[in-house]
């Protein structure tokens, strides 16, 4: 039987990248110091700020909202219904339960009741993935709604296999835009929220075992609308590699931060620079009007399309 | 032992005894991508399993890319 590296009790966890085997506690020690370690190295959070954690019922939103509660911060919830059956059904349910159980305060957005459309119809209406009009519909509400709470930061819950994962998209197709804009924190700007991600440092199974160890009830089950999509393919590369050579995922991504994102940095300036307010809310936009009111005209013009008929099907990115 | 999958949530039947490691080995499963819990405990790869045990392999890999 292993034994924990720190304390030589049994262990419940295996991390090869950290050549060690864990007990409970001493996992959940090495999670506190890789999210605090963040939080000091990349300036995420001031003592003090006012903090809206984007909060799905998932694993990695629930575990970064617990830790930054652990942690001392004032962190409100903020949950989005996006309308995807029973997969939102009982997301929301974990994410109340959460919030109750700690006492804290989870605001809650309905993207039909709120904008007239939800996430199998916007993938319809608009002939994407689901993923697409999805992230840019959270994006844009966690946004908004930091500025019209006072809050001063928006944290989610991306981890260190998140952004590995979208680094080698990026990074496949030289997406010199977004590899110049991939960082931990982006800055305030416009009267936008700065937004932090606090996990990074941390793997999706390194996230799964704090909620398993804190006992943290959470959505298991995978989106329906994100089976088979282009992100779980690039996580499953990268998988592949870190199982053949423990540490390719850290290495890869804040290698890439350490060393190659401050080589960008003029870049990412000309495009924020390059930024006009959106006509219609004021987010910031490459047009006139933002992507995400563009996807509202649409979708809210569609008559609501059930779950099964998108689940599944593939689109344009 | 029963182990209970997921992403479809099923459960197969598997005989004899045999590590964490060695059984996410056989269903084709990568170690870094999944948690196993033994008996409702979190458990390490050289752990051994034996036949009386209920098994879930946690799936740990999230798909949203927003």
């Amino acid at each position: 039987m292993s034994k924990c590296r720190v304390c030589r009790a049994p262990a419940v966890i295996d991390l090869p990248r950290h050549n060690a085997n864990f007990c409970g506690d001493h996992l959940l020690q090495l999670c506190r110091r890789q999210v605090e370690k963040a939080i000091k190295d990349f300036r995420m959070l001031e003592p003090g700020e006012r903090v809206l954690v984007a909060v799905s019922g998932g694993k990695d939103s629930l575990a970064v909202w617990d830790m930054l509660l652990e942690l001392g911060y004032q962190a409100d919830g903020l949950y989005l219904g996006l309308g995807i059956g029973e997969y939102s059904d009982e997301s929301g349910d974990y994410a109340r339960a959460f919030a109750a159980d700690r006492g804290v305060a989870l605001r809650e957005i309905d993207l039909r009741d709120a904008h007239g459309y939800d996430v199998p119809t916007a993938a319809k209406a608009t002939r994407r993935v689901p993923c697409s009009a999805c992230g840019l519909s959270k994006r844009h509400l966690f946004d908004s709604a930091a500025r019209e709470g006072g809050y001063d930061v928006v944290a989610t819950g991306h981890n260190l296999d998140d952004e590995a994962a979208v680094l080698l998209g990026n990074t496949l197709r030289w997406d010199v835009d977004y590899l110049a804009r991939q960082l931990p924190v982006l800055p305030a700007g416009g009267g936008f929220a700065r937004k932090v991600k606090p996990l990074v440092r941390l793997t999706e199974r390194e996230t799964a075992a704090w909620c398993l160890i804190r006992g943290i009830d959470y959505q298991v089950e995978e989106c329906p609308m994100a089976a088979g999509n282009r992100h779980l393919g690039y996580k499953a590369a990268l998988n592949g590699l870190e199982q053949g050579s423990p540490g390719t995922k850290a290495s890869f991504y804040l290698n890439f931060i350490e060393n190659m994102a401050p080589l960008l940095a003029a870049h990412r300036s000309a495009v924020v620079d390059g930024l006009n307010s959106c006509e219609r809310c004021g987010a910031p936009t490459t047009g006139e009007i933002c992507a995400f009111c563009r996807l509202v005209e649409t979708a809210s013009a569609h008559d609501p399309v059930p779950v099964e008929l998108v689940s599944g099907k593939r689109g344009r990115r | 032992m029963n182990v209970l999958l997921r992403n479809p949530r099923r459960t197969i039947e598997v005989h004899g005894a045999r590590t964490v490691g060695r059984l996410l080995d056989e269903l084709g499963l990568n170690r870094e991508a999944h948690l196993v819990i033994r008996n409702g405990t979190l458990v390490p790869g050289d752990e051994r399993l034996e036949d009386a045990d209920t098994i879930e392999v946690r799936p740990v890999i999230s798909g949203g890319s927003g």
